[in-house]
């Protein structure tokens, strides 16, 4: 195959590419665009596999990482995939530094002149320290969604904070760039050394970037970290002068970052003030010591005789739900709501849960019909003219506090629940959500709160319903 | 103007215009579907197989072809559970039969 007829197949795969994300636009087109994205894969590695020699060795790489991946995507649990998520990440940004390594080993392989040019060098040190922050920063990300933290402090998800720590970072990241800048000067084989330093300092700065952030804003850190294997992708394109790994990368990369800033703005926080991070750590400490006030509980039948007897009643959902499980319970409570004549609908906000669109799949997967499911934006309107808001598991998302000026999370976008006739709130405990607030919405007259795990407080809902 | 553009010209033309067109492209997507567009866009990263593929291409087996096989099971790893997981996911979002007892809108 001429180097024409590659380029012109690399460019049928990344129209394809381009197709598979624009079918996600509307659930009805999704799966056709799934399928393009395989179709550009295929191309992609078909076209390439013929330009090698060493098949035999490659297909049988491919058949065990594609096995692994295969037997990963069959058994996962929706409520994981925000660690399946972090952990992909991570292995598009140790490839990418393999491929890194590869390239300053053999340039010839990849048809770049021998010795690399100079300008394929900056891409290389580009593509290879991106690659490295994602692939370490993703396994923190992944040990803090696995909840690791209980066995390794590195992994812990409430903020991991020391003394300087912007600027330990900010002396790494020169470092780092000081080396790119030897390693771009040097000639092989004396090249390797500030090649190798820069890496390690990549791998630690990816560290000490990702663990001052907290829980609640792991929405951001994954859309941040899958931008990052885009850029990553898109780097290693450069070097080896390939334009589709630059179209694939820049997709992921622009895609990525479009997430990361529709999260950002679902909290009202910059960009920066999230990755800075630390948010929460010295709040939460201080209302910690305020007094108990008192709120109104009821029991799971108090609650289900409230919701039987409304017109309407909307269902908001939070990371606590995902902690439980407890979607297929409430899918059932909604049935057999529907059952007795009550509108049910549910409200969607945008940082709920671990991952953006973790709450819709959640439902999805319980077989929650799309059409009840609806954005912040669609609902919030409603719930004036609704009997019972029922909160599962959430709390800054619903917290008035965010309305008053001067409040920690004042301008943060939040579903106005509070409107709502009654409010049910099922919460494990008293404890304060990540922002380490008080919330309003758990001490008005209207509220009742029920308390335990949302898995059994919605089974014993729907006893008492039946 | 005389002579050939530089190749990391071009290539930096195709970046810019592929991230145009992932910005558009993007905001259509609706936010029931993030959770789907993140797994989609790891498989589609992982198209960094095709560098992999290449390191690991030479006939002759030395480090440079053993870490880019090692490379290549890593990137298959993400295309085949990225797509497979997408899949999976998108067959949720399916619109169901209505049964009955749920009120829809």
């Amino acid at each position: 195959m001429s180097a024409n007829q590659v380029a012109l197949w690399y460019l049928v795969a990344s129209v394809f590419f381009i197709l598979a994300l624009k079918g996600l636009s509307h659930p009805s087109t999704a799966r056709r665009g799934n399928l393009f994205g395989v179709i550009g894969m295929v191309i992609a590695v078909l076209v390439t596999l013929a330009l090698t020699k060493n098949i035999a060795l490659i297909v049988l790489a491919i058949a065990i990482g594609g096995s692994i991946g295969a037997v990963v995507a069959k058994r996962v649990e929706m409520t994981q995939m925000p660690e399946l998520v972090a952990a992909m990440h991570s292995l598009v940004g140790m490839a990418a530094v393999l491929i890194a390594i590869a390239a300053v080993n053999n340039p010839a392989s990849f048809g770049i002149g021998v010795p690399m040019p100079r300008g394929n060098k900056i891409e290389l040190f580009i593509g290879t320290f991106v690659g490295a922050i994602t692939f370490s920063g993703s396994v923190i990300a992944f040990g803090k969604l696995a909840g690791l933290g209980k066995k390794f402090r590195l992994f812990s998800s409430a903020p991991v904070v020391f003394p300087g720590q912007h600027m330990v970072n900010l002396a790494l990241g020169l470092a780092m760039i000081g080396f790119g800048i030897w390693f771009f000067l040097s000639d092989p084989p004396a090249h390797w050394f500030p090649f190798l330093v820069m890496l390690a300092i990549a791998f630690v700065l990816g560290v000490l970037i990702i663990i001052p952030i907290g829980g609640a804003d792991m929405p951001v850190v994954i859309s941040m970290l899958n931008s990052y294997s885009g850029w990553a992708a898109a780097g290693i394109g450069f070097s080896l002068n390939n334009p589709m790994l630059i179209i694939a990368g820049s997709l992921v990369g622009s895609s990525g970052a479009i997430l990361s800033y529709i999260m950002c703005k679902a909290m009202n926080r910059s960009f920066i003030n999230v990755i800075l991070g630390g948010f929460g750590a010295a709040e939460g400490a201080a209302a910690g010591g305020g007094e108990q006030r008192p709120v109104k509980s009821g029991s799971a039948d108090d609650a289900a005789f409230l919701m039987g007897n409304a017109e309407s009643v909307i269902i908001v959902p939070g990371y606590g739900l995902a902690v439980s499980r407890a979607q297929h319970a409430v899918k059932e409570l909604a049935n057999k709501l529907g059952e007795k004549g009550v509108n049910v609908r549910y409200a969607i906000h945008p940082v709920a849960g671990r991952m953006p669109g973790h709450m819709n799949v959640l439902l999805a997967e319980a077989e929650v019909p799309y059409d009840q499911v609806f954005e912040m934006e669609d609902i919030n309107s409603d719930f004036g003219t609704t009997d019972v808001a029922l909160i599962l598991g959430a709390n800054d998302v619903v917290n008035p506090l965010a309305l008053q000026k001067g409040s920690p999370i004042y301008g943060m976008p939040i579903l106005e629940a509070y409107k709502a006739g009654t409010v049910i709130v099922n919460k494990r405990s008293m404890a304060t959500g990540y922002a380490g607030l008080d919330n309003e919405l758990f001490y008005m007259d209207k509220t009742m709160m029920v308390f335990g795990d949302a898995k059994k407080v919605l089974e014993d809902m729907l006893k008492a319903l039946e | 103007m005389t002579g050939t553009v530089d190749p990391t010209v071009l290539n930096l033309i195709v970046f810019v215009l592929a991230v145009f067109v992932g910005y558009h492209v993007v905001w259509t997507v609706t936010p029931a579907l993030h959770t789907p567009l993140m797994s989609v866009t790891n498989a589609i990263s992982s198209v960094i197989i095709v560098g992999a593929i290449l390191a690991a291409g030479p006939d002759q087996m030395d480090f440079g072809t053993i870490v880019g096989a090692i490379a290549v099971a890593l990137a298959a790893v993400n295309v085949f559970g990225g797509f497979l997981v997408t899949q999976r996911m998108l067959e949720m979002f399916k619109k169901k039969e209505p049964k009955g007892g749920t009120s829809g809108k």
